[in-house]
């Protein structure tokens, strides 16, 4: 049967590649899950900033490896004499896809617009205090204090034309949570390397190559990014030669596809952890027999929780090695990561339930766990798993698991008790984790602190990171947070992820540590 | 258009034994005794349904109790030790689940849920084409419009929608305990109009006769009548519709949980395994897809094949 099915394979590889070859700068990419809207500001998520990086353009980009690199912005600087004011120098002659001239006030707008209410970016901007243009092509950034990595969070941050967003009513920003919509979730105009041709939510968007870019023309002219929610199905397009590139290539079919001749599959490890998260607080939670307080909120269970989860075990059998577990929600990229922070404990079945004893829930508990099943590499796998091994402690999870599109609206809307969801941190610094996922849920911060967790102390310490101007004292601030938020386990983290995009011969997609991938990377044989 | 005897005045036979007789004799057992093919399929649909029903005292491992579950027993082949030394007859699947035991359960489910769809869509059914077609008017051209709007849809367009807006009113946090009874309802609203349709004919020609006449003139309540006289004349389409729609269910939930929006992952149905062996078929793992789907294919093909026979048993004109 294995064999059979490999010879298939290889017969339809050869015979697409005859048929490949003839239209070669047109790539048709498939990932499992789509961008959940074309408004620059409005979703925070891997997937939406991956379709609109190649359509919008950020002040600041970075590299596969890692370092930033100049976009719009060519220079930046701290203000001579002033160290509490970024001074940021635009590319000059750069364009619209409508043809207007990128200038300073489309900064201002921008960054403005990505501080307002319902932008899932504030956070990265909230030590911004006021942007001003100084002349059309520099921009002064006043912040509340010194802000060292400010830059680091300028690489997902869209800039949008004023006037187009004016004619088009773009001021407020699509408040997702909501499902509210405006003209920019189906209508772009950047400054990126594509235009936008078509769009079919859910289906396929097609792009064009943008003549008027400032970059080096990339190879790839044409783009059609097509959804492909099945793995299955996802693979069989690839090998049928329905598709060039394949995103999210479940684990299990590396090694076949590796193995198939005109098929390569490229792997490296992503700067992303997956991790589960619980409700704090004294109120009950909606999903529990337990109707008069709240377990999550008592660390013996949450160590309990721990102890039970078999990292290895999934790492193994789930994943089939492609993950690296870890013991801190806090991927090896980013500064702030220690070996000792990433050690976790072994799994401990007699003793964590003691301590649910010991807690008072000897019988147990009941809870819902909302999984997504297209997002993350195995994610309804991996959430299986956990189930299993919580009911041998006696908490009897009912697994509720939905594509992305539906699991998110639950997971910002604070509805879940207990939830899994994975993290990128495209700044590489551990404050972007902090105001995100740690501090109290606020306008500004904690947009994914959805389990509620609360600690002013904690907070005090991470707002303090935004504007301190002595690194040594920073970094040891942030070894504080990082050992409160792991002896508090304010989330169980599972693994980081290990990427892999399939291809057929003769394309390069190259790996990008934070799963962004761009066309204009590719390159043919 | 059946003669199912329902007369009160039917002799009774003095003993048991020639009671066994004339069952043994009639028509129907007849037919069944003279076909080879009904023969199997009803033995392979008493075997299939039983190691449902009694799956908890037959399944070697209890797949729904995740706390037996071991991730490391994962991706055993089958009629062989995992490496925690337990045996499994047919392997198991990502989970490490005995994919025999899993079969047990999910069959369970499969039949629950096609059942109890099958027997809402016949309330349903059954209910809306007496009265369709026994008070006729206004009435009947607005049940029978929207049968035959619904009938000109494939069941699980309809069956797909129901579902999307019972997910939209229930809460996200009630919406896992509620999934099999929104399965339930979507199935049987998706399948009640062949049964209106094939009743409203029966009951209109039920309706010309002397002894619904004679029923009415004495004054007897139209409800009445409609459930004691026309009712049992009507009951011989409603059973071969109704096996015909079980088997028909239980594809059409296999279909909705091979989509994903059926019931939760940890306790899966037939379509939930098969939708997960489907993610392990490239990469070598056969036995994880192939053994719930030859379930499935035994499990429909049988109770459809005794709804073929069923049918052609009870129409006169065949015999």
């Amino acid at each position: 049967m294995h064999t059979s099915l490999t010879r298939i394979a290889a017969a339809l590889a050869a015979t697409t590649m005859l048929a490949g070859v003839a239209n070669a700068e047109t790539i048709r990419w498939a990932r499992s899950s789509d961008a959940l809207t074309l408004d620059p500001h409005s979703q925070n998520q891997g997937n939406t900033h991956t379709l609109a990086h190649h359509i919008y353009e950020t002040l600041v980009g970075r590299d596969n490896d890692g370092t930033l690199t100049p976009r719009l912005a060519t220079e930046w600087a701290l203000k001579e004499g002033d160290d509490t004011v970024w001074v940021f120098k635009l590319r000059e002659g750069v364009k619209f896809h409508n043809g207007a001239d990128f200038t300073a006030e489309d900064v201002v707008y921008s960054i403005t617009r990505a501080k307002s209410e319902f932008s899932n970016m504030k956070q990265l901007h909230s030590v911004v205090e006021g942007v001003t243009a100084v002349d059309d092509y520099t921009v002064e950034f006043q912040m509340a204090g010194p802000s060292l990595i400010y830059p680091n969070n300028l690489t997902n941050t869209f800039i949008m034309d004023k006037t187009w967003a004016d004619e088009n009513d773009l001021a407020t920003v699509q408040d997702f949570a909501s499902g509210a919509s405006n003209h920019s979730v189906l209508n772009t105009n950047g400054t990126g390397p594509y235009t936008l041709v078509s769009r079919e939510v859910d289906v396929k968007t097609v792009l064009a190559s943008n003549p008027e870019w400032w970059g080096e023309a990339p190879a790839v002219t044409g783009v059609e990014y097509l959804v492909i929610a099945d793995a299955q199905t996802r693979i069989s397009a690839l090998l049928s030669g329905e598709v060039d590139i394949v995103q999210d290539v479940p684990p299990q079919d590396i090694e076949r596809l590796s193995s198939t001749e005109g098929f390569k599959v490229e792997t490296g490890p992503e700067n992303r952890f997956i991790y589960f998260g619980y409700k704090f607080g004294e109120e009950p939670l909606k999903s529990s027999n337990i109707t008069d307080s709240n377990p999550f909120n008592n660390p013996l269970v949450r160590e309990a929780m721990e102890l039970a989860l078999d990292r290895d075990a999934i790492q193994k059998v789930v994943m089939r090695g492609q993950s690296i577990p870890t013991g801190i929600p806090n991927p090896p990229f980013v500064a702030g990561w220690t070996e000792e922070l990433d050690a976790y404990p072994a799994p401990n079945v007699e003793r964590a339930k003691e301590l649910m004893a010991e807690a008072g829930y000897a019988d147990g508990f009941s809870v819902t766990l909302d999984t997504p099943n297209n997002r993350y590499v195995n994610d309804e796998a991996i959430s299986t798993a956990y189930v299993g091994m919580l009911g041998q402690i006696g908490i009897q999870v009912t697994l509720a698991s939905r594509p992305v599109a539906e699991h998110s609206p639950i997971i910002l809307a604070n509805e879940s008790d207990f939830y899994l969801l994975g993290w990128g941190v495209p700044t590489f610094d551990s404050a972007y984790v902090f105001n995100d996922l740690v501090h109290t849920k606020t306008d500004t911060h904690g947009t994914y602190n959805v389990g509620l967790y609360v600690n002013p102390e904690l907070d005090a310490k991470i707002i303090s990171l935004g504007t301190e101007s002595d690194q040594a004292k920073r970094d040891a601030t942030v070894a504080d947070i990082w050992a409160t938020v792991k002896a508090d386990r304010v989330l169980l983290p599972v693994h980081n992820q290990v990427l892999a995009y399939a291809m057929r011969s003769g394309v390069t997609l190259p790996v990008q540590p934070e799963n962004q991938p761009n066309m204009t990377t590719v390159t043919f044989e | 258009m059946t003669d199912l005897p329902h007369s009160p005045e039917q002799p009774v036979p003095a003993a048991k034994t020639s009671r066994w007789k004339t069952f043994w004799r009639s028509d129907i057992v007849w037919s069944y005794r003279r076909s080879p093919v009904t023969v199997v399929a009803s033995i392979v649909a008493f075997l299939l349904v039983s190691m449902a029903v009694f799956a908890p005292l037959l399944a070697p491992y209890n797949p729904f109790n995740p706390a037996t579950l071991n991730l490391m027993d994962g991706f055993t082949p089958p009629n062989s030790n995992s490496m925690g030394g337990r045996y499994f007859a047919l392997g198991t699947d990502s989970q490490g689940r005995d994919v025999l035991s899993t079969i047990m359960y999910g069959s369970r489910v499969s039949l629950f849920v096609g059942a109890m769809a099958t027997l809402f869509a016949m309330v349903m059914g059954v209910g809306l084409g007496l009265v369709a077609g026994y008070v006729g008017g206004i009435w009947d051209a607005v049940i029978m419009r929207v049968a035959d709007v619904q009938l000109s849809f494939p069941a699980i367009l309809i069956a797909l929608l129901i579902f999307g807006v019972a997910r939209g009113i229930i809460p996200p946090n009630q919406q896992e305990g509620a999934a099999i009874w929104v399965l339930i309802l979507a199935i049987g609203l998706a399948n009640w109009a062949q049964f209106a349709r094939a009743v409203r004919g029966a009951t209109m020609v039920e309706r010309q006769k002397d002894y619904v006449a004679a029923a009415r003139i004495l004054g007897v309540n139209p409800f009445i009548i409609l459930l004691r006289h026309v009712l049992p004349n009507v009951v011989g389409p409603v059973l071969v519709i109704g096996t015909i729609g079980l088997a028909l269910a239980i594809i059409e939930e296999a279909t909705l949980s091979y989509l994903g929006v059926g019931v939760p992952p940890t306790q899966p149905s037939l379509g939930t395994l098969i939708r997960i062996g489907q993610q392990f078929l490239f990469s070598g793992e056969w036995w994880i897809l192939l053994f719930p789907a030859i379930t499935l294919v035994l499990l429909a093909l049988s109770v459809n094949l005794l709804g073929d026979w069923l049918r052609d048993a009870l129409n006169p004109k065949l015999r």
